[in-house]
């Protein structure tokens, strides 16, 4: 079978669709609140088992932070960074990559789904089938991400010594939202290559996790190809780097200009464009098991 | 033992029918090896010889870590789900009425799995990061025997830990806090997150003396040389004396277990 779900359309949908009156946006949004409320509510049975693995989660996720700080006991600077100043570029992207983590990190199960056919399940429901992979098995305990991510830039913020200009306070939420949003597109990107390679999740973790570690660190450890690579092809330095960069006054990698800090918003659309497509492009590609 | 040998076998012929799934995790090995070896490699350029690592040597712990990774399931991803959701479901006493030992059933099954995942998803990463950054490999074959028998040992002790970990499934019925909290142990006291002769006093200590510094910390210093003559015997014997230790324990938990099962009918 192919796909036919309504992420299929362009073009009209059928007569007597039970939404057709309401924006397919919107539409997505809501069913994806009613399935994150019905999750919500599934955890929500068993709370001493949620509070145990929200600070489960909480620790696990703090645990490469208490590697920079193990660091931290025998030198002074890492690549020229203070520890302030990398806690800032770690809170920023732990906290981004955590609300996108919480909102979106079920859609790297898309390849299992695809494996054992309960994709088809979703095919056929008239709800977009990105609201529903997004919505699968909301996991609330996935907020010791954001905790963790915001207690470290909160020590970051309390401890260094920024010379604070309107622009900066605006540029600091701006680049956790939009950086999420940048890590939002990685996952759906990678959620739309799983329609060609079914258990190749990892790779896309490769990107997702891998991208959010590699920021916790300053650019100036890592080889300038690799700094290219995260630049232009896949964009993660807009997450964190760029924006952070200017906060602390520091010099951009590879000489970079100083307006590109205020890219992120445009590269953030730009990515959700192409992810888009992606995600479009792999559903049609789709051909179910049949099991 | 032919019986053993067989279920180890089919363990990695099991793990290695997913070749796409293994050659994404050899991707995002190699990824998390590069991000790594740059940290430490910044690390390392301020204070050189630091926990009496050179920085090739210091690279070479960083791409043994992702090579070992899989092997110990550090992180999971081991015998530990299936054997705790056999526990939940009852399954567990179609095993205990097989003619065959259950520790010794799943502990070959978990070997067949580790060195599959040693080979698989650990030889590639480690010539690719061999390839990109100039690596303190040992020249010598006894090195590297000593070195695989040190992992094999780490191995086993590997799975001790998670044996008895999955056994409280017997009375938590959901073992999965459990095995979560042993899953971060592993992490932080194997000298994933760093090596463990750069944690500070007590702490690096004690991390030294537990049992999951047979995971990764020991078998790199085999294989940089760091144990010879009678010092490598000495961290056999740590490692065996906690393989056995750990594993006599998952005997007698198992013993104190299999009374509470009762087989329900239907």
């Amino acid at each position: 079978m192919t796909a036919t779900g309504p992420d299929r359309v362009p073009g009209p949908e059928p007569e007597g669709f039970a939404f057709e009156e309401r924006p397919r946006l919107l539409e997505g949004v809501r069913a994806y609140g009613l399935i994150v409320a019905m999750w919500v509510r599934s955890t929500m049975t068993y709370r001493a088992s949620f509070v145990m693995t929200t600070l489960g989660n909480l620790a696990a996720t703090a645990f490469d932070f208490v590697a920079i700080l193990l660091m931290f006991t025998h030198v002074d600077a890492l690549g020229g960074y203070t520890l302030p100043e990398i806690a800032l570029l770690y809170g920023v992207s732990a906290t981004a990559f955590g609300l996108t983590d919480l909102l979106l990190g079920s859609v790297d199960r898309l390849g299992r789904r695809v494996r054992d056919g309960t994709l088809d399940t979703l095919l056929v429901r008239p709800v977009p089938v990105l609201a529903q992979v997004a919505a699968d098995r909301f996991a609330l305990r996935r907020a010791g991400r954001i905790i963790q991510g915001l207690a470290v830039l909160g020590y970051a913020l309390l401890t260094l010594d920024i010379a604070w200009t309107p622009l900066k306070v605006v540029m600091l939420p701006l680049m956790v939202v939009t950086g999420a949003a940048v890590f939002g597109a990685v996952f759906v990107g990678g959620a739309a290559f799983q329609f060609v390679a079914q258990d190749a999740s990892e790779v896309q973790s490769s990107f997702t996790y891998g991208g959010t570690t590699l920021l916790q660190y300053p650019p100036t450890i890592f080889a300038k190809d690799l700094v290219r690579g995260v630049t232009f092809v896949v964009p993660l330095a807009f997450v964190s780097w760029l924006p952070a960069l200017y906060v602390l006054g520091r010099e951009y990698p590879l000489d970079l200009p100083q307006w590109v800090a205020f890219l992120p918003p445009a590269v953030a659309a730009g990515c959700w464009a192409l992810a888009g497509l992606a995600w479009r492009a792999g559903l049609r590609a789709y051909r179910s098991t049949g099991s | 033992m032919r019986l053993y040998a067989v279920v180890a076998a089919g363990s990695f012929r099991r793990y290695a029918t997913y070749r796409t799934a293994t050659a994404a995790g050899v991707f995002t090995n190699t990824v998390f090896g590069f991000i790594l070896a740059y940290t430490y490699t910044a690390l390392w350029a301020e204070r050189p010889q630091l926990g009496g690592y050179d920085t090739s040597q210091a690279l070479t712990y960083v791409w043994l870590g992702q090579a070992l990774l899989m092997a110990c399931a550090m992180m999971g991803g081991g015998f530990e789900d299936e054997l705790m959701e056999r526990i939940r479901t009852g399954d567990i006493a179609v095993d205990l009425y097989r003619p065959a030992d259950l520790q010794l059933w799943w502990l070959a099954g978990d070997l067949g799995r580790a060195v599959f995942h040693l080979l698989g998803r650990g030889v590639a990463p480690m010539f690719l990061g061999a390839l990109a950054f100039d690596l303190a490999l040992p020249g010598s074959l006894w090195t590297w025997l000593a070195f695989l028998v040190s992992v094999l040992l780490g191995l086993v002790v590997s799975f001790a830990v998670r044996y008895l970990v999955a056994l409280s499934a017997f009375w938590l019925l959901d073992g999965a806090g459990a095995m979560q909290v042993a899953w971060l142990m592993g992490m932080f006291f194997s000298g994933m997150l760093l090596p463990l002769n750069l944690f500070p006093g007590l702490l690096g200590e004690v991390a030294r003396m537990l049992p999951w510094s047979s995971l990764l910390q020991v078998p790199a210093d085999v294989l940089l040389g760091k144990h010879t003559g009678w010092g490598l015997v000495e961290v056999y014997a740590f490692q065996g004396g906690w393989a056995v230790a750990l594993l006599l324990a998952g005997r007698l938990l198992q013993r104190v277990a299999t009374r509470r099962v009762v087989v329900q009918g239907g």
